[in-house]
């Protein structure tokens, strides 16, 4: 029995425009998205910012109702059973709120230690295990607004992790934190499968999803667009190579022209300052560096070069090619 | 532990962490001085023409029961949107208790922030106004102001359900300051009132207990006033148990428990 399964899950939210003509719109954040985590996996759901990440992960933590579709957390219905399901999660999202502020960390977690029913005589133990984990022992008596973006992170997961619960969901736990504070996180969320613990992690880092997750979904405007280890997503661009060409000041109309040169498979723009780096992605064996530099005439072109493909690509690939969806 | 200890449990420390969180900021502590000095002159200068002690103690009481309501009304709805703001809120509800054990504590909290509002009040009319207060049955007296910080505490309790659904609604709670210090006769006796308004004095549980605060201070029996006080802070507290997850309901369904 996989420990957590999502059956075609939607969500839509309402939201109006217009002062005094006002219209209602339905926006279609998540749509028929399906998947398993089996016991003791790290699962990686995996997009770009926007593309239905924490409404899928707050549907199964029970504080969203999916519109259609159906999940289940240990066998249990996420509806139907919400506080079976609540007892035996943990959560924990990144950013600076979930935390309050005037308060120590110490009474953050005793507060938290009580409402999930962590027995009186074992949350002093529970707590100082943690603070160990996390590495913020010594500090718990301070007040957490005094906490760096990095140990307020940290203070999060010992939080999510105080009842021991068998199923964790990370919601980019590592979100504007330090390179540094960013790599002791990792660790930590590395450890909690080696103690057994099956783990949602949503992320969009490729190479955090890489050096993490057992299995990665690709999520893109809703959908999921990719499944595999790795290593299979991978394999997805592995025969093709990849075109990187700097251009300052390059118009969208140019781009797109470019996606439709025969031999393209996906083209992403990562804005560097004053100058944009178009990563080409193209099918085996295709030389397209004169037809690609053809379509730049008149824009300023800068270092040229071409390279092996990476998981990055393979993810850039995907959810480039997924449409958007249409509000009603 | 058994399941009521452990409820207990969970209230007691739930009132203790959020006394602890509102006595920590040094705005809400200014505000804790200004507001007492500001209800003891109000009482002051609308009572002083009457030259009567009693009356002045009546006006000191009602501005003093002033304090613990405003409290109540405007807090307990921006401390629900503080929680949205925090994120804390959906925490909150993602854990397994029953959420109204994670409010009714939140709420008291509140109101017991008040109660010092109310001594403070007294403190004042008496050092700058010397509005003395002698309390006829100290004793009743303090069973009166306890029955009417909990009914007041239920009260901010029913008002925080309806602030986790609607998100605006914490703007409730402070247009309704005013018309409960009128309603329920903390400054102007309530038969100064049409007849139209007095049904809604009597549902409101703070009437009652204002009148078992001015019964035991001047002398007369607050016990039945404080009896009814605190059924209706218990019926506030039912009607809450029983809305709450329908409201929880209705808001992850609309996703109104985030800002996001």
């Amino acid at each position: 029995m996989p420990v957590v399964e999502a059956v075609n899950l939607r969500r839509t939210y309402r939201t109006t425009t217009g002062t005094f003509r006002r219209r209602s719109l339905e926006v279609e954040a998540v749509r028929d998205v399906s998947f398993q985590i089996e016991e003791g996996e790290l699962f990686g759901l995996l997009g770009p910012n926007g593309a239905g990440k924490t409404t899928t992960i707050k549907m199964l933590i029970t504080l969203l109702i999916p519109t259609s579709g159906t999940a289940r957390v240990l066998g249990h219905d996420v509806v139907e059973d919400a506080t079976w399901v609540r007892a035996r999660i943990g959560y924990v999202f990144g950013g600076d709120r979930g935390l309050y502020e005037r308060l120590s960390a110490l009474d953050n977690l005793r507060y938290f230690a009580e409402l999930y029913g962590v027995e009186p005589r074992r949350q002093r133990a529970r707590i100082a295990e943690l603070l160990e984990l996390v590495g913020l022992e010594g500090r718990e008596k301070e007040r957490v607004e005094g906490y760096s973006r990095g140990m307020r992170q940290r203070l999060h997961i010992a939080r999510g992790l105080l009842h021991d619960p068998p199923v964790v969901f990370l919601d980019e736990p590592t979100i504007g934190v330090d390179p540094v504070g960013a790599r002791e996180l990792r660790a930590t969320i590395a450890s909690l499968t080696d103690a057994g613990k099956t783990v949602l992690l949503t992320t969009h880092y490729m190479f955090e999803a890489d050096q993490l997750c057992d299995r990665i979904a690709v999520i893109a405007k809703g959908r999921i667009v990719g499944e595999g280890t790795p290593r299979e997503l991978k394999a997805r661009v592995a025969d093709g190579s990849v075109v990187e060409i700097e251009v300052y000041g390059v118009p969208d109309e140019t781009v797109d022209r470019m996606r439709g040169i025969r031999g393209v498979r996906a083209i992403g723009v990562e804005d560097r300052d004053q100058a944009q780096l178009l990563v080409v992605q193209t099918e085996p064996g295709a030389e397209l560096t004169h037809a690609l530099l053809s379509e730049l005439d008149g824009a300023t072109v800068g270092r040229v070069s071409s390279r092996e493909p990476t998981l990055e690509d393979a993810y850039v690939a995907l959810v480039s090619d997924e449409p958007e969806p249409v509000a009603q | 532990m058994t399941r009521l200890a452990r409820t207990a449990r969970l209230l007691a420390l739930g009132w203790l962490f959020y006394v602890k969180m509102a006595t920590r900021s040094a705005f809400d502590g200014l505000l804790g001085i200004l507001y007492p000095l500001f209800f003891a002159t109000v009482a002051f200068f609308m009572f002083r023409a009457g030259h009567d002690s009693k009356s002045l103690l009546y006006a000191s009481l009602g501005a003093a029961v002033m304090g613990v309501w405003s409290s109540t009304s405007t807090t307990a709805g921006s401390a629900m949107q503080r929680e949205r703001w925090h994120g804390t809120l959906e925490l909150l509800v993602a854990a397994p208790r029953h959420f109204a054990l994670v409010l009714l504590p939140a709420s008291v909290a509140q109101t017991t922030i008040g109660l010092y509002s109310m001594l403070a009040t007294l403190f004042w009319g008496r050092v700058l106004f010397g509005i003395g207060v002698s309390i006829e049955h100290p004793l009743l007296f303090a069973v009166s102001v306890l029955a009417t910080v909990l009914a007041i505490g239920s009260a901010g309790f029913l008002l925080a359900v309806s602030f986790v659904r609607y998100r605006a609604a914490w703007a409730l709670g402070n247009m309704l300051e005013y018309p409960v210090w009128l309603v329920c006769g903390f400054l102007v006796p309530l038969s100064l009132f049409p007849h139209w308004v007095r049904p809604i004095s009597w549902v409101l549980a703070p009437t009652w207990g204002m009148q078992a605060i001015r019964e035991s201070a001047l002398g007369g029996s607050p016990l039945a006033d404080a009896a009814v006080c605190l059924l209706l802070g218990a019926a506030y507290v039912l009607a809450g148990v029983l809305v709450v997850e329908r409201v929880l309901g209705a808001a992850r369904r609309r996703a109104a428990l985030s800002l996001a």
